[in-house]
């Protein structure tokens, strides 16, 4: 039996008063156990509430209903030692160079100056950012962005790392280098990691399971194990494996972003036609 | 490197086309007065101008009006900015007062608070104190409106960001609200700074007993309009001499 790193416990969350008209209920009764040293990835239709479970598991949202342990400790806030955050895009601090937004966050966590250094040198050269430590993030493209951002988390050295749709704005090539660069990067660092996307491709790279959220209100609808160990070949992508679990997250996918699809938009004319 | 220069080029290339545009208005001036036939009770010689310009620096007479004007700005300013930083600021952290004094502030400053010169001299006297209260007021609220700008609307996600990496009050406020709001006081302040002088020599020329404004109009009155607008050259001179002054530090500043 492995170590539990996180443990969702039938959460529920909503946004809003329950008598409020535009109240939206995000998430509903969701239970999941998460391995130490696993990488999960959370994957469904937007607005499915895989972002809010992400929140809530770091602690920056508390749940209408419902509680998560992170390595054994009721979450109640924010835990800045356990856990480390890369938001999707713009989370660094534009008016600090990316080895000062790396810096800033050590400083946050309380980490003694004459470390921070240190660790600021290697988690940029862990990113491939060494030579960019002193651009602002104005300078940098949007995948080194993320780079820098993944750096600073890396550097706060926390058991969990949370990352929502953190290539989620890059375009698809980017995209490919930044995941299998993630994939080498993290099997030498043994965290555990939930990971937000859309793409079902990535989810299939990355990830140790994959959950698939149904529409909203969201729960975890199946979970699939991806058996191929880290770090994952490029040409893992190419595989029979790879085609056969894309395909199977696809088929699982369809239905629910149908229903998402045709709950924000107008009826159809002929409301026959698509049942 | 070329965008560079090519910036540079044309930014040279509109420094001359102002300068070039100013010595023409100086040109026109120049010949109305001479050959145009234009009264010099309207509009003296540019050359008696530059004269009588002379002779106020070298003879330092305008040194006492000078400290006037500048004394009541550097107060009305250090009270708007003051209070309107820490106003703002206060209003800023919650979304209810911001709702409420926002609005507020923003339709009191599109009111002409000059009208209310006359209640500032029954309430202030028709020295210093009145332009003081008076600069102080209408400066106030372009600090007050920009401080709560700034504050007010910082990114959510870097403020999250923050609070996930373990970042205290202090912190938050240190390293990611002043330096988000900073750009945007900073703008507050320069415009603040601005209507400040512009409403402390209006004043002075309505009702006053010293001060550049004060002087002008004297001038004006007496009819040595030469000496007149010379003293308006140089307040112009002053004037645009603290404008860079003031664009400047707003410039540093941004690079806190």
């Amino acid at each position: 039996m492995r170590d539990i790193a996180v443990r969702v416990k039938n959460v529920s969350h909503r946004f809003g008063e329950e008598d409020e008209a535009r109240n939206v209920r995000a998430l509903l009764d969701t239970s999941l156990d998460i391995a130490r040293g696993e990488l999960l990835c959370l994957i469904g239709p937007s607005g499915c509430g895989k972002s809010t479970l992400l929140n809530v598991i770091g602690g920056l949202l508390a749940p209408t209903a419902g509680a998560v342990d992170v390595l054994g400790k009721p979450v109640q806030g924010p835990m800045p030692r356990d856990i480390a955050f890369v938001f999707q895009e713009n989370a660094l601090f534009p008016w600090n160079t990316v080895i000062e937004n790396v810096d800033l966050g050590m400083r946050f966590q309380g980490v003694a100056r004459a470390e921070r250094e240190e660790r600021a040198r290697r988690s940029l050269e862990a990113v491939g950012l060494k030579d960019f430590a002193h651009h602002y993030p104005a300078q940098l493209s949007g995948g080194m962005r993320q780079r820098a951002a993944l750096a600073r988390a890396l550097s706060l050295q926390t058991d969990i790392l949370l990352m929502d749709e953190p290539f989620g704005a890059l375009d698809e090539q980017t995209r490919m280098i930044l995941g299998e660069d993630l994939s080498v990067l993290l099997a030498s660092t043994r965290k555990t990691i939930v990971f937000v996307t859309h793409s079902l491709g990535e989810a299939v790279f990355l990830a140790d399971r994959v959950a698939v959220f149904s529409a909203r209100p969201g729960t975890i609808k199946r979970v699939i194990a991806v058996e191929e160990p880290h770090p994952r070949k490029p040409d893992f992508v190419t595989s029979q494996k790879f085609t056969a679990l894309r395909n199977e997250l696809y088929a699982l996918l369809h239905d629910e972003i149908r229903k998402t699809v045709s709950a924000e938009s107008a009826p159809p004319a002929t409301p026959g036609a698509l049942s | 490197m070329n965008a560079g220069g090519a910036r540079s080029t044309s930014a040279a290339g509109s420094h001359a086309v102002q300068i070039g545009f100013v010595v023409g208005l100086v040109v026109l001036w120049y010949l109305a007065a001479t050959r145009w036939g234009v009264s010099s009770i309207l509009l003296p010689n540019p050359i008696t101008v530059a004269r009588d310009l002379w002779e106020i620096l070298r003879t330092g007479e305008y040194v006492d009006d000078l400290r006037v004007t500048l004394t009541e700005l550097a107060a009305a300013f250090a009270i708007s900015a003051t209070s309107g930083v820490v106003l703002g600021y206060l209003i800023s952290r919650s979304t209810y007062r911001i709702r409420v004094f926002e609005p507020l502030f923003a339709a009191i400053y599109s009111v002409p608070i000059i009208l209310f010169l006359p209640l500032y001299v029954l309430f202030f006297g028709l020295g210093p104190p009145s332009k003081i209260a008076l600069g102080a007021t209408i400066s106030f609220f372009p600090v007050v409106l920009n401080t709560i700008a700034g504050f007010g609307y910082v990114d959510r996600l870097l403020i999250t960001a923050a609070r996930s990496m373990g970042a205290s009050d202090y912190q938050l406020f240190r390293f990611v609200l002043l330096p988000a709001a900073l750009p945007v006081i900073l703008t507050g302040m320069r415009m603040g700074f601005t209507v400040a002088l512009l409403s402390i020599i209006g004043s002075e020329t309505i009702a006053s007993l010293a001060g550049l404004g004060h002087r002008i109009v004297h001038l004006a009155e007496a009819m040595e309009m030469a000496r007149m607008f010379a003293y308006i050259a140089f307040v112009v001179a002053i004037a645009a001499f603290l404008n860079v002054v003031v664009s400047t530090l707003e410039k540093r500043g941004r690079r806190f």
